[in-house]
């Protein structure tokens, strides 16, 4: 009857987008995210975006000390990131990755105090990241277990686990508190610095970055070339295929959250031994939640995730720094990561889609 | 010894926002959405509701119209919840995005701007303690049924409570209803288990999906608004609300996606949330920490639990998770 | 209703200016090869695809559907092969789903209805079931029903007999002349040309999208019809070359298997594949096929019975309570092309290079893969069986289904194995693809491996293989030869035990 009935718009997958053009759109929901974060900044607390902007980057940028820190939140972040990857090449949701942390940090802190006078330096610091790479990976190893065992869902199971971490670390944090009643554990060994991971060349956190450094590397090996790895895209991919031909599911699940679990607690141990020197129950600071961001938006990709870790924790050192400057609250840059997060996962839809709008002639127009 | 009198009503109180929750989850998911976003709607609806009673004491120096004072947050709070949603919907159903995804960005967002508009708001008051207090709101809102005080044990454990309270028993019981025994009902859950045969039977998944997430949003976003005007008698303080909203998710799996069933799971839930309080340590604060720990545990057994039990009727919707397109060959 | 006209043009042409009409109170064949466009034509009728270009038009007046709804509204009901029903929803739940009548839902109005319906036209469903129990050619009915119940006047059916017995489908026959007496339009889409015959007054033929002809059907015959189907004269015949030397290989002893919900899924089922011959295995969808063959591959766990491999030298060997990995371990050369190609056997979004990996990545002692066997592999096999694609690292879910297939198959027999264990490897594949399986088939046979064929086409099994087990529910009905077989025993044979009339 009439032609105007026809969908407006009409919407098909495409699968040959250019990796040029697909960064591109990325790029431009970058820059459509900052615009967006501008005008609410404005709006919410009248401030000059530019200045604000301006904040960040010299927060970022603006002295030695202030990249240094930039490079060790990197660090860690990407850290706790290419933990939770093969979990998530597996399809596997890890939503733990704060727990694997934290309970790897509760080890390290744990062995610094009570070890600290007895150990020589080196030993102790090698006992405290055996300790906080094991207590990780058996924390993920358990969620991973019931659900190798009995399809149990991972998704919330994890997410408890953190919990269940935060008051383990609460209860240890009201047993070791200095001074009595103050509710924090203090620098642990301030004087004797024994568990601190030693400074390279005069820097306290280079130590750090080279290693997550070495640790994207292996990762990347570990996923593309190695047999486990290629396993794991199996397992994630279909799990009926990888029973076809006698890969044993279960195992490979445990297996990886092992792995996954032991690189989170491995981020645990930098932060105590390498950085904060104490433990609180926020100690990781939504990282694990951060970290799948990382992961996702890199497309698993360990090399790729160096980009989106740069670019959440220039967001957050950024907006702590804006918050001081300004006295604005903390949480202001938790919004302006949120707006960023929505645009970049929005965009995604116009490198996997192709929309064609109708014209008014009934033809179509290729978007 | 253990005074289930004071017990009872504390646990009631504590057990409201994670049944909002877990109402507004359900019917998220029952239309196959899985929106780990809920902490952080949870947030949005209780800074909005905060933010507006905040304004309208500020005007009116402290002599509030009960009606005004209860409808201006409620409003504010639906209307926060609702973008919330919109959010949510725009970037799962018409964009496509994971929902796993976007809900933890939805909760990054959602507690950051809860903390951000709460610190500004406690900024603007100059006072020494981080919180807003809005006593006479929460007067409103908090106000037990009028012969709540002369029925003795009975009173207090079934009649003390503010007006939210009922209606959140009302919202699970009519949510309950709708979902099983009415057309929206059925539709709702078809889109959820099989959007190719809904869409088939010329049903707009869209829509629905839209309207079950939306209206799910402004549930579990009035769990929020109750936390603060209620429980919490009127006081914001930052992360105050803490974990709740991942605990109504959790909660909605143990209530095998029945709203009625809900009603007593948030109530074990909310025992269990509070049971330290109750339960004597020796004054130990250590291990009052250790005791927190039990509803995650008790989380995490029935996931086991329900887990291993098979039937089909108490699986999740099928299409849980799955974006859906309809020319996907 | 006349003149349905539809014309598209995109990048992928499913269908490229097809006119087509359809009378009321006749039944057309829309008759195609695979990927013809015959239900993506039909898609449109029904509202779940928008045409690019073209009208259509009901009693001479165009209208445009956007959607299934709209299709509804114009008395367009579309019964797809991929039953369109919620599997915890009860029969009169599915039926009632999408309509938007007045007043409250009332679920035992419908059911009463839904009696009605089915008395008029004579099945049988239970409005309280619940989908899940049903079996195949129960959904079928509860989906005739579900359009029935809207008014449909026009009902498009896709290939509704791939699922059923010979008798499930003389029952279907029967029911859709009386809806033609009663003055509906009825297409039935299909490639199977003595349903043509039987059925249909009409045929409208496909090929590559395009509309190649309609015939009255009492005027024309098989040939014909294929001719204007494939566009040349293809030999209908499959080869079937004597077994060499058939000697036992695998021998089933009184296997009985459960689903872990507990239902009996093989009731002491026995038998023995030999070497150098086809065991074709009949049955209807869901009877056990699917789990015998899954027990002999090792992916199933069974309660009862034994599977030995019978080694040349006569010894033999249990495989039970082997995964694959242990059966391989143990010097037995099985492959398995499973039913759900793109779900089990091979990974959708892998290349053909990772694919050709799944079975052999584990060989060498080294932690790393080792990606150049595979993909001299990946290549010979695109090379020896014509395999389109545009080369060996694409992503196999984007190649067509023949294609997938032949990696697939490619794959398995590469390992030169002594069973073969296959399921409905032909389905969804057009006529030449089908035919190089059957020759691939026929080679493994002529080097002396064991095949084991489950099939769904009656017509091939018969023509293929050398026996032909028939199981029913579950149980072995009865093992015939496959050249003296006949096609209605076997049907018989497929829905009671031993083939006998149920009374």
């Amino acid at each position: 009857m009439d032609k105007n009935k026809e969908p407006l718009i009409h919407i098909t997958k495409r699968s040959d987008m250019p990796q040029k053009q697909a960064w591109l759109i990325r790029l431009f929901a970058i820059v459509a995210a900052l615009i967006v974060c501008a005008i609410v900044t404005t709006l919410t607390t009248g401030l000059d975006p530019i200045s604000v902007f301006s904040e960040m980057l010299d927060g970022n940028f603006g002295s030695e000390r202030k990249v240094w820190i930039l490079g060790k939140e990197l660090a860690i972040l990407l850290c706790v990131s290419l933990g939770l990857t093969p979990a998530f090449k597996m399809k596997f949701w890890n939503l733990g990755g704060e727990g694997q942390v934290l309970i790897g940090a509760l080890v390290t802190a744990a062995i610094m105090l009570y070890l600290g006078e007895t150990l020589p330096n080196p030993l102790l610091i090698l006992v405290m990241f055996i300790g906080a790479v094991g207590a990780g990976a058996i924390w993920a190893a358990i969620p991973a277990f019931f659900k190798a065992k009995w399809n149990t869902n991972e998704t919330l199971f994890t997410l408890m686990m953190n919990y269940v971490a935060i008051q383990l670390v609460a209860f240890f944090v009201i047993i070791w508190e200095v001074p009595k009643g103050s509710g924090k554990v203090g620098v642990i060994n301030q004087t004797s610095m024994a568990g601190w991971l030693p400074d390279i060349g005069g820097q306290k956190y280079l130590l750090i970055i080279l290693m997550v450094a070495v640790v994207t590397v292996l990762m990347h090996i570990y996923l593309k070339y190695s047999k486990h790895g290629y396993e794991i895209s199996v397992v994630g991919e279909s799990m009926n295929t990888a029973r076809y031909v006698g890969i044993k599911t279960g195992k490979v699940i445990v297996r990886t959250l092992l792995v996954s679990g032991a690189i989170c607690g491995l981020a645990g141990w930098m932060m105590v031994a390498g950085s904060d020197h104490t433990i609180t129950t926020t100690l990781a600071g939504g990282r694990g939640f951060l970290g799948i961001m990382v992961a996702w938006l890199a497309q698993f990709s360990p090399v790729g995730m160096i980009a989106t870790s740069f670019l959440l924790a220039f967001m957050a050192r950024g907006a702590s720094e804006i918050s001081t400057a300004f006295q604005l609250n903390h949480s202001f840059g938790d919004i302006l990561t949120g707006i960023l997060l929505f645009f970049i996962i929005g965009c995604e839809f116009f490198i996997n889609y192709k929309v064609h709008f109708r014209k008014k002639e009934g033809g179509i127009e290729h978007v | 010894m253990f005074d289930l009198v004071s017990f009872i009503p504390r646990a009631v109180v504590q057990s409201v926002p994670l049944l909002l929750g877990c109402t507004g989850e359900t019917i998220s998911e029952k239309s196959g959405s899985l929106n780990l976003g809920i902490p952080g709607v949870m947030y949005v609806g209780a800074i909005s509701g905060v933010i507006a009673s905040f304004f309208y004491e500020q005007s009116c120096g402290g002599h509030v119209n009960p009606a005004v004072a209860i409808i201006l947050p409620l409003l504010a709070c639906l209307l926060g919840s609702l973008l919330m949603g919109l959010l949510f919907c725009f970037l799962t159903v018409t964009l496509r995005v994971n929902q796993n995804v976007v809900g933890l960005a939805m909760t990054t967002f959602g507690v950051g701007f809860g903390n951000f508009f709460g610190g500004s708001l406690i900024k603007l008051t100059d006072s020494d303690v981080p919180s807003i207090a809005l006593s006479a709101t929460s007067e409103c809102f908090s106000k037990g049924l009028p012969f709540a005080n002369d029925l003795g044990w009975f009173g207090k454990i079934f009649l003390s409570y503010g007006f939210m309270t009922y209606v959140a028993i009302a919202i699970a019981l009519v949510t309950a209803y709708i979902l099983k025994k009415t057309r929206t009902g059925l539709h709702i859950r078809a889109v959820g288990e099989n959007p190719a045969t809904a869409d088939a039977a010329g049903i707009n998944i869209t829509k629905y999906k839209y309207l079950s997430v939306c209206i799910g949003c402004m549930i579990a976003g009035l769990g929020g608004l109750y936390y603060v005007m209620d429980y919490a008698s009127g006081v914001w303080s930052n992360d105050a609300f803490g974990d709740r909203g991942w605990l109504a998710i959790a909660l909605v799996i143990f209530t095998l996606w029945r709203p009625n069933i809900a009603i007593f799971g948030s109530l074990l839930f909310a025992a269990l949330y509070i049971l330290y309080l109750f339960v004597p340590t020796g004054g130990s604060m250590a291990v009052k920490e250790l005791y927190k720990m039990l509803p995650y545990v008790v989380t995490i057994i029935v996931l086991v639990v329900t887990g291993m039990r098979n039937k089909r009727e108490n699986q999740p919707p099928e299409a849980l998770g799955l974006p859906y397109f309809r020319e996907d060959r | 209703m006349r003149n349905i006209t539809k014309t598209f043009g995109s990048d992928v042409i499913a269908n490229d200016n097809v006119d087509l009409d359809i009378y009321r109170g006749e039944i057309l064949s829309l008759l195609g090869e695979n990927g013809s466009g015959k239900t993506t034509l039909m898609n449109m009728l029904s509202g779940i695809y928008f045409p690019d270009h073209g009208q259509i038009f009901i009693d001479g007046k165009e209208v445009t559907i956007a959607s299934p709804k709209e299709a509804f509204e114009h008395g367009i009901g579309m019964i797809h092969q991929h039953f369109k029903l919620v599997d915890v929803f009860t029969a009169a739940e599915n039926v009632v789903l999408g309509l938007e009548e007045k007043g409250k839902l009332d679920l035992e109005a419908a059911s009463k209805r839904i009696r009605e319906i089915c008395d008029t036209y004579g099945f049988d469903v239970d409005p309280k079931q619940k989908i899940y129990d049903m079996s195949v050619s129960q959904k079928q009915t509860v989906e005739i029903v579900k359009v029935l119940y809207r008014g449909a006047d026009i009902l498009i059916l896709d290939e509704p007999t791939a699922v059923l017995t010979p008798q499930e489908t003389d029952k279907l026959f029967r029911v859709l002349r009386n809806m033609k007496e009663d003055g509906k339009a009825i297409v039935i889409i299909t490639h199977k040309l003595h349903e043509v015959k039987e059925i249909s007054d009409r045929v409208a033929v496909l090929r590559k999208g395009k509309f190649i002809g309609d015939l009255i059907t009492s005027e024309t015959d098989a040939q014909e019809m294929t001719n204007m189907m494939i566009g040349h004269a293809v030999e209908l015949n499959i080869n079937r070359p004597e077994p060499v030397n058939p000697r036992p290989r695998i021998r089933v002893d009184g296997l009985t298997v459960r689903t872990q919900d507990g239902v009996l899924k093989l009731d002491d089922v026995s038998f023995t594949a030999c070497s150098g011959e086809i065991l074709g295995i009949a049955g209807i969808s869901g009877c056990g096929q699917k789990e015998l063959l899954e027990a002999i591959a090792g992916l199933q766990p069974i309660e009862k019975g034994s599977i030995s491999y019978v080694q040349d030298d006569g010894s033999s060997e249990s495989l039970i309570g082997k995964d694959p990995l242990e059966i391989a371990a143990m010097g037995v050369s099985l492959s398995f092309v499973p039913e759900d190609r793109l779900g089990m056997g091979l990974v959708a979004n892998m290349d053909l290079t990772d694919n050709m990996m799944l079975r052999s990545f584990r060989k060498g002692k080294s932690v790393f893969t080792d990606r150049k066997t595979p993909k001299n592999l990946a290549e010979k096999v695109v090379d020896e069986l014509d395999v389109i694609t545009p080369g060996v690292s694409t992503p196999v879910r984007k190649l067509s289904g023949g294609n997938v297939q032949k990696v697939l198959v490619g794959r398995e027999i590469a390992s030169s194995p002594t069973v073969l264990l296959s399921a409905y490897v032909v389905r969804g594949l057009d006529i030449n693809s089908s035919y190089t399986i059957y020759d691939l088939i026929n080679q493994q046979k002529e080097n002396g491996v064991a095949v084991v064929y489950a099939g769904e086409d009656l017509d091939v099994l018969l023509e293929l293989c050398d026996r032909i087990l028939v199981l029913c529910d579950g149980k072995i009905s009865g093992i015939v030869d496959g050249r003296l077989a006949e096609k209605h025993q076997i049907g018989r044979m497929m829905t009671s035990l031993g083939g006998e009339e149920v009374g």
